[in-house]
C-alpha cells in the first residue's frame, strides 16, 4: 500500500472518531450561533423603523417619506393613547408636536425638519462599532479554532503514544502517513468549520440588511480570512503533531505543546492591542504568525493595497513548508521514545526509522 | 511452501550502548522458534529492528533471500511488548482499521474481522469500546490486531504474559496454525517451560549475542552434559570415590551425575547392584532452563 493510500486510511479513521466526538461538535455549533449572533441579532434588536401615530395627514405624508410606519389616527388623543398603550414609538399632535415617552424620536424630528446639507469628507469609513468587532471577531475565530483543532492533532498523537498502539501503527505504515493523514484529517474539519462560519456570517449580514458599503468591505475580508486560515492552520499542524509526539503522556502535552500554543495566542492578542497601530499591524500582517489575522483586518479596514494579502500569502507558504518539514522531523524523532519527555534536541537528532 | 526469515550479522547500539552485537538467526517457514533471553538481553530491540519499527545500525534482515521492504513487512504480524489499542474504539472497528492499514481492502478487513473476533470468542463483544473489555478480552482484542491480516510472518513479543490459562492455550492453538500454513513464527518469552512445550527451533540471546540456535534436540546434545539419575534404596554417598564420576546433586538415596568422556555408565550400574537394589538408573533430559543457564553462563 503506498503511503498516499494509507494515509487516506488514517484520515478517515480520525475524521470518523472527530465526528462523535462531543467536544467536536459543541464548538462547530458553538461557533455557529456566535456568528449567525454577532450579524443578525443588532438587527433584530434595533427592531425595524420607528412607528408613529398622527392624525393629520400632510404630516403622515411627510413622515411616510422618511421610511417610517405611520399610524394614521382620527384624533391628537387617539394618537396620544396609542403612544401611551406601547403600540407606537411616538405620536405627532397638531402643532405640530412630537410625542414620545422617554426619549426623543430623533428619526420623527428629523423627517418633519429641515436639515442644512452635508457633504461627507471619508464616506468609506467603517463603522465604529464595526471597525471594533470585526478585528476582534476574526482573530477570536482564528485563535480559537486554529487552537482547538491543533490541540487536537497532539492529542491524537499523545493518545497513539500512550496507549502504545503506535507501534503496531509504525510496524504496519510509514510515520509519514501517519503524521499525512491526522493532519489532512484536522485540517479539513478546521476548514470545514472555519468555511462554515464564513458562509453564516455572509448569509447573516446580507439577511440582517448590513448597508452595502458594509458588505463590500466584509466580503472580500471574509474569502481572504479563510485563505489565510488554511495556509495558517496548515503552517502550524505538523508542529502539533511533533509537540503531541514529544509527550507520552496527556499530562505532559501541555507544557511540551507550549511554544506552539504561544504561537498562535501572541498573535491575537498583538491583533487585539495594536489594532489601531497601522505600523504594527502592518508588520504583523506579514509575519507569518500574525499574518491571518492581521492582514484580513487590514483589508478590511481598506489598509491593504492589493498585491499585499498576496505576498503575505507567499511569505507563509514558504514558512509553512519549513515548519512541516521541522514538524516532521520532531514527530518522527519522538514517537517511539516512550520514556518521557522528549527535548527538542533529542527528537531533532534521533535516527530517522526506516 | 516455506520461506525463511534470516537475520543476519545485525547490531545496534543506543548511544555508547551495544545492545546488538552481530546478531544472526534463521527463523524456518512452518515452525515455532522460541526466542529466549534475560531482561535487557536484546529480544525486544531484535524483533523491533526485524519490523523495521527501528533500523539496524548494521547487518539486514531477509525473508526468502529478499531484503525486507515496507510492502514485505506489511505482511508481517507483530505483536509488541507494551500493548495497546485505542481505548474509545471498539474492537470490531479497531481491528477492520488495523486490516486496512495492512492494506486489506475494506470488505476483506471486515470479513477476517468478523471471523477472527468469532475465533477468538470476541464475537459478542465486537461492537464495544476495548475499554469496556475485561484485562482478557483485550489481550484477545490485541491477538486480533496481529493476526488480522493473514499475516506470512508472525512475530510476537511476549504474547503469553498476561494472559489467562484459557487464553494461553487460544494463543498457543493460534501459533500453530499459523506455522502450519508455512510462516515463520518467532516469539519470546520468559516461560522457559511453555516455549519448552511448543518450540521446534530456539533462539538463546544474552548480552545482545546470540549464544545457540537451532533446533532443540540438537542444541539439547550440544550445549549439556550427559548427565544420569539413580536412586537406590540406601545412601548414595560412595558416588562420590567412584572413578570416572562427578556427584552434581546428592539427596539421600537419590543422586545426579555425570560421566567422564568415554566412561561407561553401565559399570556404574554394576557397582551400584553390588551395593543393594537400584530403582531408577538413566540419563536425564535436560530441561530448557538447564540449558539455558548452561549457554548463558
Amino acid at each position: 500500500m503506498s503511503t498516499y493510500a494509507a494515509a487516506k486510511v488514517v484520515a478517515a479513521r480520525e475524521i470518523k472518531v472527530k465526528l462523535r466526538d462531543k467536544t467536536f461538535l459543541f464548538s462547530t455549533a458553538f461557533f455557529l450561533l456566535f456568528s449567525i449572533a454577532v450579524t443578525v441579532l443588532p438587527a433584530v434588536f434595533s427592531g425595524g423603523p420607528t412607528s408613529v401615530a398622527v392624525a393629520d395627514q400632510t404630516t403622515a405624508t411627510a413622515l411616510q417619506q422618511a421610511d417610517l410606519e405611520v399610524r394614521v389616527v382620527a384624533d391628537d388623543a387617539a394618537a396620544e393613547k396609542l403612544l401611551r398603550d406601547g403600540d407606537v414609538d411616538a405620536a405627532v399632535v397638531s402643532g405640530p408636536e412630537v410625542l414620545g415617552m422617554s426619549d426623543t424620536p430623533t428619526d420623527v424630528v428629523r423627517a418633519l425638519s429641515t436639515a442644512p446639507p452635508t457633504r461627507l469628507l471619508d464616506p468609506d469609513a467603517v463603522d465604529p462599532f464595526l471597525a471594533y468587532i470585526v478585528p476582534f471577531a476574526l482573530a477570536f475565530v482564528f485563535f480559537f479554532t486554529s487552537f482547538l483543532f491543533g490541540l487536537q492533532i497532539a492529542q491524537s498523537v499523545t493518545e497513539e503514544k500512550q496507549t502504545r498502539i503506535v507501534e503496531i501503527l509504525v510496524a504496519s505504515v510509514p510515520t509519514r502517513a501517519l503524521l499525512a493523514g491526522k493532519v489532512a484529517a484536522l485540517s479539513l474539519l478546521a476548514f470545514v468549520q472555519v468555511g462554515l462560519i464564513a458562509i453564516v456570517t455572509l448569509v447573516g449580514s446580507r439577511l440582517a440588511g448590513l448597508d452595502s458599503g458594509v458588505l463590500r468591505l466584509l466580503e472580500p475580508t471574509i474569502g481572504w480570512f479563510v485563505a489565510f486560515f488554511v495556509v495558517g492552520f496548515v503552517m502550524l499542524a505538523a508542529l502539533w503533531a511533533g509537540v503531541g509526539a514529544m509527550a507520552s503522556r496527556p499530562e505532559e502535552l501541555s507544557s511540551s505543546s507550549q511554544p506552539v500554543q504561544m504561537a498562535v495566542m501572541l498573535p491575537f492578542f498583538a491583533v487585539i492591542f495594536f489594532g489601531e497601530n497601522d505600523l504594527v499591524m502592518r508588520i504583523l500582517s506579514y509575519v507569518p504568525i500574525s499574518a491571518p489575522v492581521a492582514m484580513p483586518v487590514r483589508i478590511f479596514n481598506g489598509d491593504a493595497a492589493v498585491w499585499e494579502p498576496i505576498v503575505a500569502l507567499v511569505v507563509m507558504a514558504v514558512t509553512a513548508a519549513g515548519l512541516l518539514a521541522i514538524g516532521t522531523r520532531v514527530y518522527e524523532g519522538s514517537l517511539l521514545r516512550t520514556n518521557g519527555r522528549t527535548s527538542w534536541a533529542t527528537a531533532w537528532r534521533s535516527k530517522a526509522m526506516s | 511452501m516455506t520461506t525463511v526469515l534470516n537475520v543476519d550479522s545485525v547490531s545496534r547500539s543506543f548511544g555508547d550502548r551495544a545492545v546488538l552485537k552481530n546478531v544472526s538467526f534463521a527463523v524456518g517457514g512452518g515452525k515455532l522458534t522460541g526466542f529466549v533471553g534475560a531482561n535487557g538481553a536484546g529480544k525486544t530491540t531484535t524483533m523491533r529492528i526485524i519490523l523495521g519499527v527501528l533500523a539496524a545500525d548494521s547487518g539486514e534482515v531477509t525473508l526468502g533471500g529478499k531484503p525486507l521492504t515496507r510492502e514485505i513487512r506489511q505482511r508481517f504480524g507483530y505483536m509488541p511488548e507494551e500493548r495497546g489499542l485505542y481505548p474509545k474504539m471498539t474492537v470490531h472497528d479497531q481491528i477492520v482499521y488495523l486490516g486496512r492499514l495492512h492494506g486489506l481492502s475494506s470488505s476483506a478487513a471486515e470479513e477476517r474481522t468478523g471471523k477472527l473476533l468469532e475465533r477468538l470468542g470476541l464475537g459478542e463483544r465486537a461492537g464495544e469500546k476495548l475499554e469496556k473489555l475485561s484485562l482478557g478480552n483485550q489481550q484477545r482484542a490485541q491477538v486480533a490486531a496481529a493476526l488480522v491480516h493473514d499475516p506470512e510472518v508472525l512475530v510476537l513479543d511476549e504474547p503469553f504474559s498476561g494472559l489467562d490459562p484459557i487464553a494461553v492455550e487460544t494463543m498457543v492453538e493460534v501459533l500453530r496454525d499459523r506455522a502450519a500454513s508455512g510462516a515463520p513464527v518467532l516469539f519470546s518469552s520468559h516461560q522457559l517451560e511453555l516455549v519448552e512445550r511448543l518450540c521446534d527451533d530456539l533462539v538463546i540471546i544474552a548480552d545482545g549475542g546470540i549464544r545457540a540456535a537451532g533446533d532443540r534436540a540438537t542444541l539439547r546434545a550440544q550445549h549439556a552434559e550427559p548427565r544420569y539419575q539413580m536412586l537406590v534404596d540406601t545412601d548414595a554417598g560412595w558416588l562420590r570415590d567412584q572413578p570416572g564420576v562427578e556427584l552434581i546433586d546428592l539427596d539421600g538415596a537419590r543422586a545426579v551425575f555425570t560421566l567422564d568422556a568415554g566412561f561407561d555408565d553401565q559399570k556404574v550400574l554394576l557397582a551400584a547392584l553390588e551395593r543393594g537394589p537400584v530403582r531408577s538408573f538413566g540419563p536425564v533430559v535436560p530441561t530448557l532452563t538447564e540449558i539455558f543457564r548452561e549457554v548463558v553462563r
